[in-house]
């Protein structure tokens, strides 16, 4: 598990980044940032959605808590990643290489990481996350460099890129499960509830989403907890189809820590 | 946007984000074993992105019948699981070729 071993398995994510970074960093300059601030942004935080909700909200001048929230909300799932991994990691990592490790957990690099056969080193994961960090500042500084050189139109299209792009994350899942089809279902309800009706449309972004995704995700977990038993069965089905997949961010991460920690609970309880 | 609405904001999300990658990683040594919670946490990108996607997809290029055509194109190759990188280009040139349309047609 060397460090070039890590810089190969990260290229296809860098070049998966790329586009979506050039997106995030164009949306960004659209909505009235400078071009370094995309940048900075990328630098600091490594995330995608939350960068793409958290720049909105800076832009709409939504208030810190508001803002803080958000991202909390939207970011909630790389704590349990940031559990599942840590089990998949070997012994002997100083706290040093673990808060540094941290802050490459992306959905990608996540689904990646924790599909490898043996533990997991510093220098493997140093390599997967420097090169797919790279992908990402780099696509963010091309798109805010060149962003104002493209045609209107051409910038028209570029703006369903990240969109687009969570349509193939939430759609393989919710086909597969009829609990997160639902969810999906009741989810879109709900926001398109608080975007139309007159009075609930003057709330801003981030509390409906917050609103939304908390009492809709509450009423699917309360209805379809995750079946303990059945998590162990569908891996393997699932694994391939995330390779497949571009490696599959969100929905395949989520679904492989979970299963993890389910198994993980069970051998603990006994 | 001011420079210190932007510099705090930037300063926010990054300890946020991190300080919930980190968590795992330096605290949580035990597997988390309460179900609505290891539940709640595996539901909740689903909704979240749900949210953020609609109706705010079909508004997000120059005009709705774009939008839509870029949305019919992005839930049709997601749906036969085609990559995120497949999808995103695609749902782009569909935007890109049904506004070049109204262009020459109109």
């Amino acid at each position: 598990m060397k460090f070039t071993r890590g810089l190969k398995d990260g290229l296809p994510i860098a070049l998966g980044y790329l586009s979506v970074s050039f997106a995030y960093a164009i949306a960004a300059v659209n909505n009235g940032a400078p071009v370094w601030f995309p940048i900075l942004i990328s630098f600091t935080n490594f995330t995608g959605t939350g960068q793409f909700v958290g720049t909105n909200l800076i832009a709409a001048g939504a208030s810190l808590i508001e803002l803080t929230v958000t991202m909390l909300i939207i970011n909630m799932r790389y704590a349990l990643m940031s559990v599942s991994l840590s089990q998949k990691m070997g012994d002997g990592f100083p706290l040093w290489q673990r808060a540094l490790l941290s802050f490459g957990v992306t959905d990608e690099n996540y689904a990646v990481a924790i599909r490898q056969p043996n533990k997991l080193t510093f220098s493997y994961l140093t390599g997967l996350m420097s090169c797919s960090f790279c992908g990402w500042v780099g696509g963010t500084a091309l798109g805010a460099a060149l962003g104002d050189v493209f045609p209107d139109m051409l910038m028209s299209a570029l703006g369903i890129a990240l969109f687009a792009m969570f349509v193939a994350i939430i759609i393989p899942p919710a086909r597969e499960r009829s609990s997160v089809l639902l969810l999906v279902l009741i989810s879109t309800a709900a926001s398109c509830l608080f975007y139309f009706t007159p009075v609930l449309n003057k709330l801003s972004d981030g509390w409906v989403i917050i609103i939304c995704s908390i009492v809709c995700t509450t009423i699917v977990a309360l209805l379809f907890p995750k079946d303990r038993e059945n998590d162990d069965k569908p891996e393997n089905g699932r694994t391939s189809e995330a390779g497949g997949n571009d490696g599959g961010p969100a929905p395949d991460s989520a679904e492989d820590s979970s299963s993890d920690d389910a198994a993980g609970t069970e051998g603990g309880a006994k | 946007m001011t420079l210190s609405d932007m510099l705090i904001g930037c300063l926010i999300m990054a300890l946020v984000t991190y300080v919930t990658k980190a968590v795992g990683l330096l605290l949580v040594r035990k597997q988390i074993t309460n179900r609505f919670v290891q539940s709640f946490l595996y539901y909740i990108p689903y909704s979240v992105l749900a949210v953020m996607v609609f109706p705010g997809i079909l508004f997000s290029t120059a005009t709705i019948w774009s939008g839509i055509a870029g949305t019919a194109v992005a839930l049709i190759l997601s749906y036969f699981k085609r990559g995120l990188l497949v999808v995103s280009l695609a749902s782009i040139a569909a935007v890109f070729v049904v506004e070049q349309l109204i262009v020459l047609l109109a």
